[in-house]
């Protein structure tokens, strides 16, 4: 069965690594396309999922196994695509591979972050704590190698790490390449970033030190983030006691993302979960228009609703303001059924932001819908879409959707 | 084939030289355990190191390869050698050890030691596997011709293969037939669209590689993957035919809308109707009221009617807000001037559907609010009228209606009529009955066969969860199935619309081609995917106990009639939870057996005597393990007295384990495994519950051995729980020491 053309996915979050491993272990050859220095994408810097409660790692560990074992995949991390030309059966795609000026002789001993002078803010956690200018992405990312942010090592001119590193792995004068690809199908599995929340002026963001996005909460619990699993407030490292979670901060909204997100209403479900097993006090309010939990979600609504953590307000956030003596924030609430405002402080606010598709304003050549989302059934013959770059989705309707897009890919290699 | 050759390969990098007496251990390697080839290389992931291995094959005859250096999570692709030919075998001495121990100690040695013994041993009781290829079926068989079983026919033949579709009633189409428009997946969303059904039936129908079999039932599916038998019921003959793999697109039927009598009326006012039986009204052209046919002015969509409702369905149907917004669009274009009324709990229409509901709210004919319905009365007119409760004006109104719609939901097809959702026995759809037996009277599960009447020991029909919804462990994996080879798709396995269920239907046609092709090379499907070993059964032993028959989760074991396992290989994951359920032992693989851990644990350097509570626990390999390794990558130091041996599974734990560690003296035996319950994240779905139900049970041989049961204790932990380990390990001494050293120690 095996082609000797592969299917390009460009993505190795969840979505495209379940997209190539499933065509892979079906016997066709797949290259993953990853922009990271490690694999795993959004769902790597989730603490947990809902409604199980089970860490990501858990699946992404046994799609690295299934990477490690099967020869059909190659992947390459760093690596964003600059060009595509041709038609199905037939595509060149020009690669970049960015420096990552550690090579494959890397063991992953940790010296060279030991010796490292340099501090950068580490992106994988928002910048809620630091890593050295020579570091691992995550404890458990896949390649385990160490990568250097060129932004902040000062280059040769310090040399640390490579004196140290017995390997000679690292090498500062490493170099950007480019790879040309020639495959028989691509499958877009770029994925969202997290809606940029400066741009709700109104909820504060930025300006309210104790404002914090739903992606920060992520690694806020995760045993691995920045406070090793501890929910404090970002101001003054306290515990919090009372929380506001925002829904729809940016979803749902023509001024920033027209769609529902689908996933942020389950996603305050889950992180209040977080608030009850870090502190059975503290307290969680949730602010939304509409409870969107649905299918079989309904019994994880009910689960939070029953364990009395969170209070429900249907009613939208109209302003975020900071109490300058305790830095509270204080939001302003206009509460739909109470037909009424309402103040509330609170020690910190989640905003529930959504996801805006990665392709949004890439100009890649894909026919996008107006929300940035690649249209399913638009695309020229062997271009197709996987996961969130097609539709806000979860998890699990993503992977049925990455399974179903590997046949797809699968199709144009046996169409040819 | 060739005599074995073991060779032993430390790494002496990473701390590991720094850490370690590297003679001491290729002393235990070479003199203790008579490894023929032990070298040690000061980086052995290097071309230089790998090169070194590579000759000693190649020269030497070395064809077992023990790495003793990092995890074997980290340099897989180095230390990659054909997998026909040679074994391999990591020891874990970086992360597990000189990462989580003070260096230069005994203790460390200590551990070093142990590992190398238990890697050693591993491996010579290891063998490569021998390929089973076999000759396949490549068809797959389509239960259901409604959308998702018309698109995964169309999918899986678009690949190149043959589909065979077996639908019970006469025609192709299924719901999506009935309904007069669909709501659009994308823009323009103020349009509604004609439906495709019909263009996706005549695909099927002009493609020679479907075959097609209307009203057919099936009667019974006998085999395994590569091998399914499939006896057909097609207008009273019968037909027999085999596939490959096997999906169930069996979908879903309506809420049975008659216990919504007392609340909404239904049944007792002809005017309040259905979403289904709208989309009738809707078919015969204009919407008219059913009791007189006069053309509405208002219609009120009730939500929810019956939804989310613990009396009736208690989970949400997903589609309904949408349906309800097409119904009131409906409403709309049948006459300009009638008006729609949506009532709900919550507006849910997901992702892009958000579009839609906008485009909708923008007709200033649909009204939309949050409420509940108080009561609802019938005029001497015919009219309806529909108190509500307004939350949003916060007072109640008063709708006269010509229509009322109840939202009502959808039921997965898994349930038999007459069942209900919420009335549903574990696992398996059927009744309980009781059976006397020679212990008294057992409450016993009577499964009822109902769509695909698989002749498994285990039951006929895919084990289903709550509400009747086919297993899964639904979220990384969305086709992990527990009858290899089978899966579900479309709103059969929760709710869901066409588009979704057309993408799902398309990822189970993918799987159950991936199955077919894994099948012939003889390998395993996720999530041992590749793996080449197959269990191996010295029937000669076998007393007849069916633990391995009831025990293994993927039904690959039927019995004869006396009780002897009859083995369907190609239905196995490989897991070895039949291996931990046999007292004989007599199941095994050629690279991993009972036998190989008890000889494992007899390898260990067992102190005979000390304070401190010598223990071995048994870890999971997917989760317990990277979290151990995890541990050593944060440095985190842990009590040296812990043996690890990696399990693919708890379920492979073997109660003679427990009498093989004892009564060596080992003082404590430890199994960490994931998660089990509802929320299970064991990805062989019951391994860890079954090793604690084992557990359970072996008081009686620790009684035998005058040993406290609580010896032996079980941990559930998940993959990133790693922080928590130094206490768990430090707890279990602690509560060892209380019982005092193991009676046996030293004999």
């Amino acid at each position: 069965m095996s082609d000797n053309k592969s299917i390009l996915v460009i993505g190795g979050g969840i979505s495209g690594l379940t997209t190539a491993i499933e065509a892979a272990e079906t016997g066709y050859n797949t290259i993953i396309v990853e922009r990271n220095p490690y694999l795993g994408g959004r769902v790597a810097q989730l603490n947990r999922y809902f409604p199980k409660l089970c860490p990501p790692y858990c699946g992404l560990e046994i799609n690295f196994k299934r990477i490690k074992q099967n020869p059909n995949i190659k992947f390459y991390t760093m690596a964003e695509v600059e060009n595509i030309s041709g038609k199905e059966g037939n595509f060149t795609v020009q690669v970049k591979l960015n420096p990552r000026f550690v090579n494959s002789k890397c063991t992953g001993c940790n010296m060279c972050v030991e010796v490292c002078p340099v501090e950068r803010p580490n992106s994988f956690n928002f910048g809620m704590d630091k890593t050295k200018a020579i570091y691992r992405p995550h404890e458990m990312s896949f390649p385990m190698k160490y990568v250097i942010d060129s932004t902040a090592c000062p280059g040769t001119q310090c040399s640390k790490c490579v004196e140290v590193c017995k390997y000679n792995a690292i090498d500062l004068n490493m170099k950007a390449e480019t790879l040309q690809l020639n495959v028989s199908s691509i499958v877009y599995a770029t994925g969202w970033n997290p809606y940029d929340a400066t741009h709700m002026d109104n909820l504060g963001y930025g300006k309210v030190k104790n404002v914090i996005t739903n992606m920060m909460m992520e690694r806020m619990a995760a045993p691995n983030g920045p406070t090793k699993g501890k929910i404090v407030r970002p101001s003054d490292s306290k515990a919090v006691k009372t929380v506001a979670f925002v829904q729809c901060a940016g979803s749902r909204d023509e001024n920033h993302l027209a769609h529902c997100s689908s996933i942020c209403c389950m996603a305050t479900l889950k992180q209040a979960t977080y608030l009850r097993d870090s502190s059975p006090e503290t307290k969680a309010i949730m602010y939304y228009i509409d409870l969107r939990a649905p299918g079989k979600y309904e019994d994880f609504l009910k689960k939070v609703q029953a364990s009395n953590v969170i209070e429900m307000i249907k009613g939208k956030v109209a302003k975020i303001e900071e109490d300058s003596e305790t830095q509270d924030p204080i939001l302003v609430v206009e509460d739909v059924l109470g037909g009424k405002k309402i103040r509330q402080q609170v020690d910190m606010v989640v905003l529930a932001t959504g996801m805006e598709p990665s392709i949004k304003g890439k100009g890649t050549g894909v026919q996008l819908d107006e929300n940035g989302f690649v249209i399913a059934d638009g695309q020229q013959a062997g271009v197709y879409a996987a996961g969130v770059a097609k539709s806000p989705n979860d998890v699990m309707t993503s992977l049925q959707d990455a399974t179903g897009t590997a046949l797809k890919g699968i199709q144009s290699a046996a169409r040819r | 084939m060739a005599d074995n050759k073991i060779g032993v390969y430390i790494c002496t990098d990473c701390g590991i030289g720094d850490s370690l007496d590297i003679e001491a251990l290729e002393k235990v390697a070479k003199s203790e355990l008579r490894a023929p080839v032990c070298k040690s290389h000061p980086f052995l992931c290097s071309d230089d190191g790998v090169q070194v291995i590579r000759d000693d094959i190649k020269n030497e005859g070395v064809n077992k390869i023990v790495i003793a250096a990092c995890s074997a999570r980290v340099n897989t692709d180095v230390f990659d050698f054909d997998q026909y030919l040679y074994v391999t075998e990591r020891v874990n001495l970086r992360e597990h050890v000189v990462w989580t121990q003070p260096p230069k100690t005994e203790p460390t040695q200590a551990i070093a030691g142990d590992n190398l013994r238990m890697g050693i041993t591993r491996i010579s009781k290891s063998e490569v596997p021998i390929p089973k290829t076999t000759d396949v079926e490549r068809s797959i068989l389509v239960v259901g011709g409604g959308n998702a079983g018309l698109t995964a026919a169309l999918e899986v033949t678009g690949a190149g293969y043959k589909a065979v579709i077996v639908e019970k009633s006469p025609a192709l189409g299924g719901w999506a037939k009935k309904f007069y428009k669909s709501y659009p997946v994308k823009p323009p969303f103020n349009q509604l669209l004609s439906p495709t059904i019909d263009n996706k039936v005549k695909a099927v129908e002009g493609n020679s590689n479907i075959k097609v079999h209307v009203n057919s039932t099936i009667e019974q599916i006998e085999g395994e993957p590569g091998m399914f038998d499939v006896k057909l019921k097609k207008d009273g003959a019968e037909e027999v035919f085999r596939v490959g793999a096997i999906i169930m697109a069996t979908g879903w039927k309506p809420y049975d809308a008659s216990p919504l009598s007392e609340t909404y009326g239904y049944g007792r006012f002809k005017n309040v109707v259905t979403n289904m039986e709208m989309e009738e009204l809707a078919l015969k052209g204009k919407i008219a009221r059913p009791s007189d046919g006069k053309p509405a002015q208002s219609v009120v969509f009730l939500q929810c009617a019956g939804q989310r409702d613990e009396k009736h369905i208690p989970y949400c149907s997903v589609v309904c807000c949408n349906v309800s917004l097409k119904q009131a669009k409906y409403v709309r274009e049948s006459n300009a001037e009638a008006g729609a009324y949506i009532i709900y709990k919550d507006m849910r229409t997901p992702g892009i559907y958000e579009s839609f509901y906008k485009a909708t709210q923008d007709d200033p004919g649909i009204y939309l609010t949050k409420g509940e319905v108080r009561g609802i009365e019938e005029a001497p007119d015919g009219s309806l009228l529909v108190d509500i409760d307004n939350q949003l004006l916060g007072q109640d109104v008063r709708i006269k209606a010509d229509i009322v719609v109840l939202a009502t939901g959808m039921v997965s097809n898994m349930i038999p009529d007459g069942m209900a959702v919420n009335d549903l026995t574990p696992e398996y759809v059927g009744e309980w009955v009781v059976r006397k037996t020679q212990d008294g009277e057992i409450q016993e599960l009577n499964p009822t066969p109902w769509t695909l009447k698989l002749k498994y020991r285990q039951g006929p029909e895919i084990p289903h969860l709550k509400y009747g919804f086919p297993d899964s462990h639904f979220i990384c994996f969305p086709y992990e199935t527990r009858r290899t080879g089978i899966y579900a798709a479309g709103a059969v396995r929760h709710p869901m619309d066409g588009l979704q269920s057309s993408n799902d239907a398309t990822g189970a046609a993918l799987k159950a081609i991936q199955c077919v092709e894994l099948t012939a090379q003889g390998k395993a499907v996720h999530p041992r995917a590749g793996d080449a070993t197959f269990p191996e059964f010295r029937l000669e032993s076998c007393t007849q106990c069916r633990r391995c028959t009831v025990e293994c989760p993927f039904g690959v074991l039927d019995e004869d009639e006396k009780g002897t396992p009859k083995e369907h290989p190609y239905r196995c994951r490989r897991c070895g939870t039949c291996m931990g359920a046999c007292p004989q032992r007599i199941i095994s693989f050629r690279n991993y057996s009972v036998d190989m851990v008890s000889a494992m644990l007899k390898s260990l350097d067992v102190p005979s005597e000390g304070e401190e509570p010598f223990v071995v626990a048994l870890i999971c390999e997917n989760d317990a393990y990277p979290a151990l390794d995890m541990a050593g990558i944060n440095r985190m130091q842990l009590n040296p007295n812990y043996r690890f041996i990696s399990l693919r599974c708890l379920g492979g734990t073997n109660l003679v384990w427990v009498t093989d560690a004892l009564s060596r003296g080992i003082d404590g035996l430890m199994l960490i495994g994931c998660k089990y319950g509802d929320d299970y994240q064991c990805h062989f779905i019951k391994g860890s519950q079954m090793a604690s139900e084992r557990m359970s049970k072996v008081q009686e041989t620790l009684g035998r051995l005058n040993l406290e049961a609580e010896r032996v204790q079980q941990v559930q932990l998940a993959i990133n729980e790693w922080d928590q380990l130094p206490k768990i390990l430090e707890d279990f001494s602690e509560k060892l020491k209380g019982f005092g050293p193991n009676p046996f120690k030293g004999f």
